[in-house]
């Protein structure tokens, strides 16, 4: 029996989960002697108040985005992917080979060979460990976390001694060529009379991100396979006793996990940096595990929740110039979201439960 | 090379080897209790962190321990409280706890010395002094024995002998106690341990506050032997003592023997920048990277498989 109405479980748990980790977010900048509602004005203003801070935010967003959809792709099938970040690592990698393999001519030509160059390439990263974990029972949260690792190793090992310009300091492959520039918020708002700041890093890969959270609704809502991957996550045996093959389900479902993630690239190392860095991924693998446990797995959900740690990371990065606000507040804001949101959803769930139940047992008792 | 490198090598095995020693043990003893921590690496960073910073004002690494388990065990405890209390999700609620560490030991940190995030340098008794055993200076010049006895055997801090010990320890307590039966009990099949009258959540609070000192040690051994918190500073061993749990099927004498091999590979990482054998060249790239592929095979059960703790990661409902 369903104890609680559906907007309850949709939209009060987890905004009661998110104002709790605020809260707690809030004690922490009281320690340390700074004034919270500054600290929210300041963030604000940075992350809204300019088109350049918009650009910011909106470009954290699309990376949030798609790691959020890929983290709740597998968890629609209740695999834990941890190993976003490197998924995104690799995925990056794919996207820097195919930018860097030809002189591009257009960017329309070089956006979808380098979205296949992403996709294929972080789908492969998660293949390894979701075979283990459907063929050979070895659990997906401890290997993705190893193939963190180990991506981190073979990226760095890939662009030191075959990616990097010789001669050159620093750890990175070469500019990507002009055809491959994909265009800008200031670029593409220009025709249309809206003066964008020409800094801020928002791209088109922005509606690509949009366009795959509304792919993400169809793929699990309305066809087969989302209906699989869903009865699979729902109940193993259920889905297996209907004709369902775990195995084929857990390795479709991590490759599309790994896909997205590296579907990411195209925003931070095709629209942004525009050559392949060291550690690219700055961690929004791991954003996306608070994305999708935030978002409950939807995709509006999702573009909501990536919304909001796109604003908490530009913010944060306003706070640290302003108001001398470690830049590492916003991981305790993560922890923070995660914990509540994902880990002590019971605390909130229980007290509400009972708060439903008592009106209506009354009312059956009269 | 000479012998005196094989023993440097050595010696700086053991070095390396005993925080993940140290952190591994915690995992076992939670995870043999059912509760699976991949929160490790955050307890050793918050523990690193407060053992540096207190030493640094106290001066002394002793009270630097006592509140590096302190904060280690909080931090232990709230993994409980969602895991155990609340029956939340134990992977979730690791993952988050990692972050907070990261996240406030630097915040906490640029408020406590606005050093970015470091402790300013431990010296003198802010660190762990040397313990020489007895004979290391007499014995030092009888061939092979000799060198072996003062330099590897002797000479590393109180933590080191401490983590060996907690080997046969851990092993005693885990496989010939009461205590030790029940809590891997509670591990493999937790409603059969009800049945007999015995609290489930008590005996898995108790594991996780075992761990919970585990890693306070293991955390306060890295800040004294780097002489102070940096940023970041557990990098990653925590999951290289997960991985080396698993290596060891969740055994305590296979943990130290997993945690000397990843010790090992960690000393000759650092030693050769790269390894050539014949015409191949290993990069080094490859050699950190080696502990995380060896227990991706591990787990894929190519070299005898892994059986974790049968109940791990369920959390217990009282009336199913």
């Amino acid at each position: 029996m369903q104890a609680m109405p559906k907007w309850a479980d949709a939209v009060l748990i987890p905004l009661i989960s998110i104002l709790l980790a605020f809260f707690f977010s809030g004690l922490t900048i009281l320690a340390i002697g700074k004034d919270p509602v500054v600290a929210i004005q300041t963030m604000v203003q940075g992350a809204f108040g300019s088109t350049n801070g918009l650009g910011y935010t909106l470009y954290y967003t699309t990376n949030f985005i798609f790691t959020g959809l890929a983290i709740a792709v597998a968890y629609h099938a209740r695999l834990f992917n941890i190993g976003g970040e490197g998924q995104v690592m690799l995925g990056g990698l794919g996207v820097a080979l195919v930018c860097l393999a030809i002189d591009w001519p257009h960017w329309t030509l070089a956006l979808p060979a380098a979205m296949v160059g992403g996709a294929v390439f972080g789908a492969a990263w998660s293949f390894i460990p979701a075979y283990l974990q459907a063929k050979r029972g070895s659990h997906i949260v401890i290997t993705t976390m190893m193939f963190n690792f180990i991506a981190s190793a073979f990226v760095g090992y890939i662009l030191l001694n075959y990616l990097k310009v010789p001669g050159s300091m620093s750890t990175e492959s070469a500019g990507f060529s002009a055809g491959a520039h994909l265009p800008t918020f200031h670029e593409m708002l220009a025709p249309f009379g809206i003066n964008f700041n020409k800094n801020a890093p928002a791209n088109i890969s922005f509606l690509i991100a949009l366009l795959a959270a509304f792919g993400f609704w169809v793929l699990i809502w309305k066809t087969r396979l989302g209906y699989e991957i869903r009865s699979f996550g729902e109940s193993e045996s259920a889905a297996k006793y209907a004709g369902i093959n775990p195995v084929r389900i857990t390795v479709i479902a991590m490759m599309i996990s790994g896909a997205l993630c590296g579907l990411m690239a195209i925003n931070n190392v095709m629209g942004e940096a525009e050559r392949l860095i060291d550690n690219a991924p700055e961690g929004a693998g791991f954003i996306g595990i608070a994305v999708a446990l935030m978002g409950r797995n939807h995709p509006v959900g999702i573009v909501l929740a990536a919304l909001l740690f796109g604003f908490l990371y530009q913010g944060g990065a306003e706070l640290t110039f302003w108001e001398a606000i470690p830049r590492e507040l916003i991981i305790v804001i993560q922890g923070l979201v995660i914990m509540f949101t994902g880990a002590l959803d019971n605390m909130v769930r229980a007290p509400l439960e009972k708060l439903f139940l008592t009106p209506r047992k009354n009312k059956k008792g009269a | 090379m000479d012998f005196l490198t094989v023993l440097q090598i050595l010696d700086s095995t053991v070095r390396l080897a005993t925080p993940l020693l140290l952190t591994c043990l915690a995992g076992l003893f939670s995870e043999r209790a059912g509760i699976v921590d991949i929160g490790l690496e955050g307890k050793l960073l918050v523990a690193a962190f407060m053992s540096g910073a207190v030493a640094y004002v106290t001066g002394s690494i002793w009270l630097g321990l006592l509140a590096g388990v302190a904060a280690s065990l909080v931090f232990s405890m709230i993994h409980g409280l969602a895991s155990i209390t609340f029956r939340g999700d134990q992977l979730i609620s690791g993952v988050a706890l990692n972050f907070l560490a990261a996240g406030l030991t630097v915040v906490i940190g640029q408020s406590w010395f606005a050093l970015g995030g470091r402790t300013p340098p431990l010296s003198g008794h802010g660190r762990f002094g040397e313990w020489n055993l007895p004979f290391s200076d007499a014995w030092s010049k009888i061939p092979v024995f000799g060198p072996t006895y003062s330099e590897l055997i002797s000479g590393h801090t109180a933590l080191t002998y401490i983590a060996l010990i907690a080997v046969p320890l851990s092993w005693w307590v885990l496989y010939r106690t009461r205590f030790g039966l029940r809590l891997r009990a509670v591990g493999e099949n937790p409603s059969a341990v009800d049945t007999a009258g015995i609290s489930v959540v008590r005996l898995r609070y108790m594991a996780l506050v075992i761990a919970g000192v585990l890693c306070g040690l293991a955390g306060t051994y890295l800040a004294s032997l780097a002489a102070g918190f940096v940023k970041d500073m557990s990098a990653g061993r925590g999951y290289i003592a997960l991985a080396a749990l698993i290596f060891a099927k969740w055994r305590p004498w296979y943990a130290l023997s997993a945690t000397l091999i990843f010790g090992f590979l960690e000393a000759v990482g650092n030693r050769y920048q790269s390894i050539s054998v014949g015409d191949f060249v290993i990069p080094v790239q490859f050699m950190q990277a080696l502990p995380y592929i060896l227990t991706v095979v591990i787990l894929a059960g190519f070299i005898g498989k892994a059986i974790p703790p049968r109940a791990g990661g369920t959390p217990y409902v009282k009336e199913r």
